[in-house]
This record gives C-alpha cells, sequence and structure tokens, in this order.
C-alpha cells in the first residue's frame, strides 16, 4: 500500500496521471478560497480570494531567482574545496 | 514537595553507566532513563525546588512553572525518540555525550538562577560537541573545533554577562532583564542569541551540523537552539529588535537553502529559518506570541528530529551526503519517503499537520500587533519552507534522476523512531488541544478556520506548481556557500600571518636575550630555591601536579595546530579580558 502511494509519485509512467492529478488540485484549493467566509481580517489582503495562491507561486519564484542571483552572481558559492 | 526529581539529573548520573552496561542491557538503560524522565516531568507540579546555598550563592535547581514544562515534555519525549533511533550504534561515548546534551538542557529549562544555567549551559556546549567530534574525520573534527570555540567565546560572554548582572542587581535570580541594563544585558543577548543562530551569528549550525554522526545531529537538531529559545522567552520577551532579527532570520535560512547541496546542511539551515519565527514571537512578547514561540518549538522539535532522522538513514544506508549523489531511492526505501514526508508536510505547516497549528500563531500574534511587513515575511519564508524542505530535498534525495544506489530500508529501530515522530507530527496537528494546554497562557486561537485552511493550502500548492514550472532552476550543483563562518576560517589567516611574521621576530629576539643573560641568573636562584622546595613544599605539590596533569591531558587535545582555533581562543579571551576590567572598574 504505502509502496504503492510512493511508486505513484517516483514511476515515469504515471506522469501524465500526477499531472492531472496536480491542476484538479490546485483548481479546486482556488475555487474553494472564493468560497470561504472571511468574517475576520487583519489585513486588508486577507480578504482577497485567490491572494494566498498568488502570493505562493511568487513567493516561490522570487526566492528561487534572487537566491540564485546571489549565489552565482553575488558569488556566495564557492568551489567544494574553497576552504582546502 | 520533597520527592521532586530532577529530570536532568536522571541523565548526567545515568549516562556513567552506559559504559559499564554491555549489550542488551545498556539497550534498556538507554530506554529507560528517557521514559523515567518523560514520567518525573508528566508528574510535576509547578513550584521551586532543588534550593540550597553554595559558595554565597542561592542555587535554584529546579524553577518549575508552565513554560518551563512544555519545554521539559518534549526535550524529554525527543531524548526517548532519539535515544530509539541510536539504538544501534555500538560506539559508546555518543550515547554518553547524548545523555549528558539532554541533561544538561533540562538542567537549563529548571534553572532558576544564572550560576545554575551558566554550568548546564557549558557542559551543552561540550556534550554536544562531541557529537561533531564523533564523527571520526578530518572535515568533522575541524568543524568541531570551530564549534566549540564559538560556543566557548559565548560561554564568556554570557559569564561576562552574569557578573555584571550580578553586580547590578545584587539577584542572583533567573528572571527577565530590564531594558537599559547596560552591558550586561548585551553580553547576555548576545549570547542568547548566538545560541539560537541568529545571523550573523548563525554559522556554528550550518557548519556543525551536518558533519555530526547520522544520530548525534538529531539530539543537535533539538536542543541547542531550541534551549536558546527557551532562555529568551524568560529573560528577553518584548524585546523589539528580535522582531526584525527573526524576520531576517527566517528569510535567510531560505535563501542559502536554495544554494545548499548537502542534506542535512539544506536542513540546518531551515532549523535556522524556523527559530526565526520563534525568536520573532518573543519580541513580540504578548501572551498569544509567547504561546506561538513555545508551541512552534514544541513541534519543531519533533519535525526536525524526524527529518534529520530520515535524511540521516539515507547517509546510514548510502553513505552520500549529497544532493548530486543521490537520486531514485524511493523504489527501495518507501517507508523512508513517507515517513520523512510526514515530518516535510509538519515544517511546511499543512493543514492536519503540527506546523499547522503552532507556526499560524506567530503570524496571528504578528497580525495582532499589526505587524504587516513581520506577517508578510514570515508567510513568504514558509513558501520557502515547503520549496526546499517539502519538495527540493525529497525530489532530488528519493526521486529525481535515479543514482542506481542500491539501498535498503534503515534498521527497525531507526523505522520505529521515525515512525513515534511522525505520529506525533499527526496527533498534534489533528488534536491541537493537547498541545495548547501545555502552553504558558490560556490560548484563544482557532487554527482551522476555512480561510486559513484554503490560505495556508493555496500558498503551498501553488508554491509545487512554482517549484514544478522552474524545476531544473534548482538542480543542486557542487558547491559549497559563503556564509558568516568565512571571517573566522579565512580572516583568521591573516591573523596568523601576523602572528607568523612580526610577533615572531620579537619573540626570537626575546628569548635569545632570556637565554644569553637572563637564564644563568635563574638558574643559580632556581639551585637554592630547589632545597627548599624538596623538602617542604614537595608533597603538596606532588597532589597537584597530579591534577595538572590530567588538566595538561585534557587541554593537549586542544591544541590542534588548525590556525582557526587560536584564533577563535585569542577572541575569547580578549572579551574575557574585556569583562573582567568593567568588573574591576565597576566594583
Amino acid at each position: 500500500m504505502i509502496a504503492k502511494i510512493v511508486n505513484f509519485f517516483g514511476d515515469p509512467t504515471y506522469r501524465k496521471r500526477r499531472w492531472r492529478l496536480f491542476i484538479v488540485v490546485l483548481a479546486l484549493i482556488a475555487g474553494a478560497d472564493f468560497l470561504v467566509p472571511r468574517a475576520h481580517v487583519e489585513f486588508f489582503w486577507d480578504a482577497i480570494p485567490g491572494w494566498a495562491a498568488m502570493f505562493g507561486f511568487v513567493s516561490c519564484v522570487l526566492i528561487i531567482v534572487v537566491s540564485k542571483f546571489l549565489g552565482h552572481q553575488g558569488g556566495l558559492m564557492k568551489d567544494e574545496d574553497y576552504y582546502e | 514537595m520533597s520527592e521532586w526529581v530532577h529530570p536532568g539529573l536522571l541523565f548526567i548520573f545515568g549516562a556513567p553507566l552506559i559504559p559499564l552496561l554491555g549489550g542488551r542491557a545498556r539497550k534498556i538503560w538507554m530506554i529507560l532513563v528517557p521514559v523515567l524522565a518523560i514520567i518525573s516531568v508528566v508528574g510535576m507540579t509547578p513550584g521551586t525546588f532543588g534550593v540550597f546555598e553554595f559558595a554565597g550563592i542561592t542555587i535554584i535547581a529546579g524553577q518549575v512553572d508552565k513554560l518551563s514544562l512544555v519545554f521539559a515534555h518534549v526535550f524529554t519525549i525527543m531524548s526517548l525518540i532519539g535515544m530509539i533511533y541510536a539504538l544501534h550504534v555500538e560506539r559508546f561515548p555518543e550515547h554518553v555525550a547524548a545523555f549528558l546534551y539532554v541533561g544538561s538542557a533540562l538542567g537549563v529549562v529548571f534553572a532558576g538562577d544564572w550560576f545554575t544555567l551558566l554550568v548546564f549551559w557549558e557542559i551543552m556546549a561540550f556534550a554536544s560537541a562531541y557529537l561533531v567530534f564523533a564523527s571520526n574525520n578530518g572535515s568533522a573534527t575541524r568543524a568541531g573545533f570551530r564549534y566549540l570555540m564559538v560556543h566557548i567565546t559565548g560561554g564568556v560572554l554570557l559569564l561576562g554577562g552574569i557578573v555584571l548582572h550580578g553586580l547590578e542587581t545584587g539577584s542572583m535570580l533567573f528572571g527577565p532583564i530590564a531594558e537599559g541594563g547596560g552591558l550586561a544585558y548585551t553580553l547576555i543577548l548576545i549570547s542568547f542569541i548566538l545560541n539560537a543562530a541568529v545571523p550573523p551569528l548563525n554559522a556554528w549550525l550550518t557548519d556543525a551540523y551536518p558533519e555530526a554522526t547520522v544520530t548525534g545531529a538529531v539530539f543537535m537538531s533539538a536542543f541547542t537552539t531550541k534551549t536558546a529559545v527557551y532562555v529568551l522567552l524568560r529573560a528577553f520577551p518584548g524585546t523589539e529588535i528580535l522582531i526584525w532579527l527573526g524576520a531576517v532570520m527566517a528569510l535567510y535560512g531560505v535563501i542559502y537553502a536554495v544554494l545548499e547541496n548537502d542534506c542535512r546542511r539544506l536542513l540546518a539551515y531551515h532549523i535556522v529559518s524556523q527559530v526565526g519565527y520563534m525568536v520573532v514571537g518573543v519580541g513580540i512578547g504578548t501572551e498569544m506570541a509567547v504561546n506561538g514561540s513555545a508551541s512552534h518549538a514544541f513541534a519543531h522539535i519533533i519535525y526536525k528530529g524526524l527529518l534529520f532522522m530520515g535524511a540521516g538513514a539515507v547517509i546510514h544506508m548510502t553513505g552520500k551526503r549529497l544532493l548530486t549523489d543521490m537520486g531514485g531511492l524511493y523504489r527501495t526505501m518507501p517507508w523512508t519517503v513517507v515517513l520523512y514526508m510526514v515530518g516535510a508536510l509538519a515544517i511546511s505547516a499543512f493543514p492536519l499537520f503540527s506546523g499547522f497549528v503552532s507556526k499560524s500563531m506567530v503570524v496571528a500574534a504578528a497580525g495582532e500587533d499589526h505587524l504587516a511587513a513581520v506577517a508578510l515575511l514570515l508567510t513568504l519564508a514558509s513558501s520557502g519552507t515547503f520549496l526546499h524542505t517539502g519538495l527540493k530535498l525529497p525530489y532530488y534525495m528519493f526521486f529525481g534522476r535515479d543514482s542506481g544506489i542500491e539501498a535498503k530500508e534503515p534498521p527497525a529501530n531507526m523505522l520505529t523512531a521515525m515512525g513515534i515522530a511522525a505520529v506525533l507530527c499527526i496527533a498534534i496537528g489533528v488534536f491541537p488541544g493537547m498541545l495548547y494546554s501545555l502552553l504558558p497562557y490560556p490560548v484563544h486561537f482557532e487554527p482551522y478556520t476555512a480561510a486559513h485552511v484554503t490560505g495556508s493550502l493555496g500558498i503551498l500548492m501553488f508554491t509545487a506548481l512554482g517549484f514544478v514550472l522552474l524545476l531544473r532552476q534548482l538542480d543542486p550543483e557542487r558547491t559549497i556557500s559563503l556564509d558568516t563562518d568565512w571571517f573566522y576560517r579565512k580572516g583568521a589567516r591573516l591573523f596568523m600571518w601576523f602572528a607568523e611574521k612580526p610577533v615572531a621576530l620579537w619573540e626570537g629576539a626575546v628569548s635569545r636575550l632570556a637565554d644569553t643573560a637572563v637564564l644563568p641568573f635563574l638558574h643559580g636562584s632556581a639551585r637554592l630555591g630547589m632545597k627548599t622546595d624538596m623538602n617542604v613544599v614537595d608533597a603538596c605539590v606532588n597532589g597537584v601536579a597530579r591534577t595538572a596533569l590530567a588538566w595538561g591531558a585534557s587541554l593537549r587535545r586542544l591544541q590542534t595546530g588548525v590556525v582557526t582555533h587560536y584564533a577563535m581562543a585569542m577572541v575569547g579571551g580578549v572579551v574575557a579580558g574585556i569583562a573582567v576590567y568593567f568588573v574591576v572598574s565597576g566594583g
């Protein structure tokens, strides 16, 4: 049972099915965010449906791009024997 | 209540028995002590215990209240999990060190006075350092010395701060320090945030943890930084600078995790990131924020232990530690994958997992205080947490390109320990009331609102979308990353050039003078002195000499000839000198 589930996420033959499942999940989450009640909001963006999804996506892209920029252009990444 | 048992002393006095016991008896002992400790903590009631006078100081070994209890609960539970995980290890010194480490961390948690705190603080540094040395290879030994030197420096700062604080206030009771306490305030705060790994004082952690033994790193991930969070909660609640340091810290770990190739170093950067949330909570200092910090520390210890156990299991079975050398292990290690993923979902704060009910309390506390920027930064960091711990690391370790490594599942004791941790991660997520009832203040917070659930899932799953689309960008590279340890690894070379050239020339001149002029005179007077000596002083001296020999033997281990260690010792000495100067001139 466990091995089957793990295999579903790893085996290349399920690639298409994984994508379909992923898109359905994304659609469900984004859709549900429009339906939930928002009685108490701390900040204005808490009242915007879909804000979280957009914020998550932008955060992810920003983190990757900025970090890799700092690593390569900013000189943070060095050869493995740098300290030898 | 006179029958109060200090759970830390159970470990410390239980440690010497480990080498004496063999085989099955040792294993039973390794499980029995943590179990007894858990029982003693569960049955504990608030109060003050173990009070006695020592050298004019009132020692309070057992200051028990809700805050110390919540940390004691999770420390003892984690010690049991860690011990089960380490059961197969035959090298007993590691177990002794782990016992002393856990015991001294508990000692700090129950310390009611600064002196007790300092003593356990120092034991903790040395015991944990051994877990790095125990890897028994060159790079681990060097990292171990750097770790030790940083913590010795931190200990000296703490000592200086405590002495000054004692002189200023006339009290050694461990408690909140009034702001504007001047140097004492600053020294103690710095030594605490050093142990919490707040940048720029974070590099000791990410430098040393990945070099520790597979089982040792599991203990290290739990105790040092969370003990620091505990003492910060006690002494510095509501210190505003901690809000900003914590927020920076949460992001700092995330940025470095993108660049990291070593699997446990990636996880170590996420300790820095997660402790950032706790430090923010300390800085806000409201009831909800303190609850948030304490509960996040609780949840974090379990899930981070689980993640280190998962990565450790892979290292144990494959001998590889770099993501570039792994991949495709999911076929043969499905249980490891699933258990690791429970930890990953917990740290990422997925609904029904432990991080969801604790991390959100810190973010909500920031919201309550209208700290919009902090709330946004912490949310940004939580996207990064899932990106690395939940997606990047498992993808390149277990899935991704097949490395062709033939690996089996780890031994049963490792899987059992991971299983217990995984069950706890889910139990806390599903029944948060259990954890909330342990917290210092009454909890008025409901994590499971519909908007919070969909919002969290939105952030996490659209992070996953970003990951899938930018996957190639994230491929690990065979590099290491510069962090603040650069200053004492590279900067120390400059210091050594100075020590070797100008200083050595001067020293040479002085010693030539001594050889030709001073020495003959000294020889003469020495002969005279010796006669007196041999008859009178000898008896006493022999005793002292034996002690000195023993000390010398242990000190000799510190003389590695590695430049950086000497440099760090110098820094520590300078700081100690400053502290002594202030004490003398101030007193």
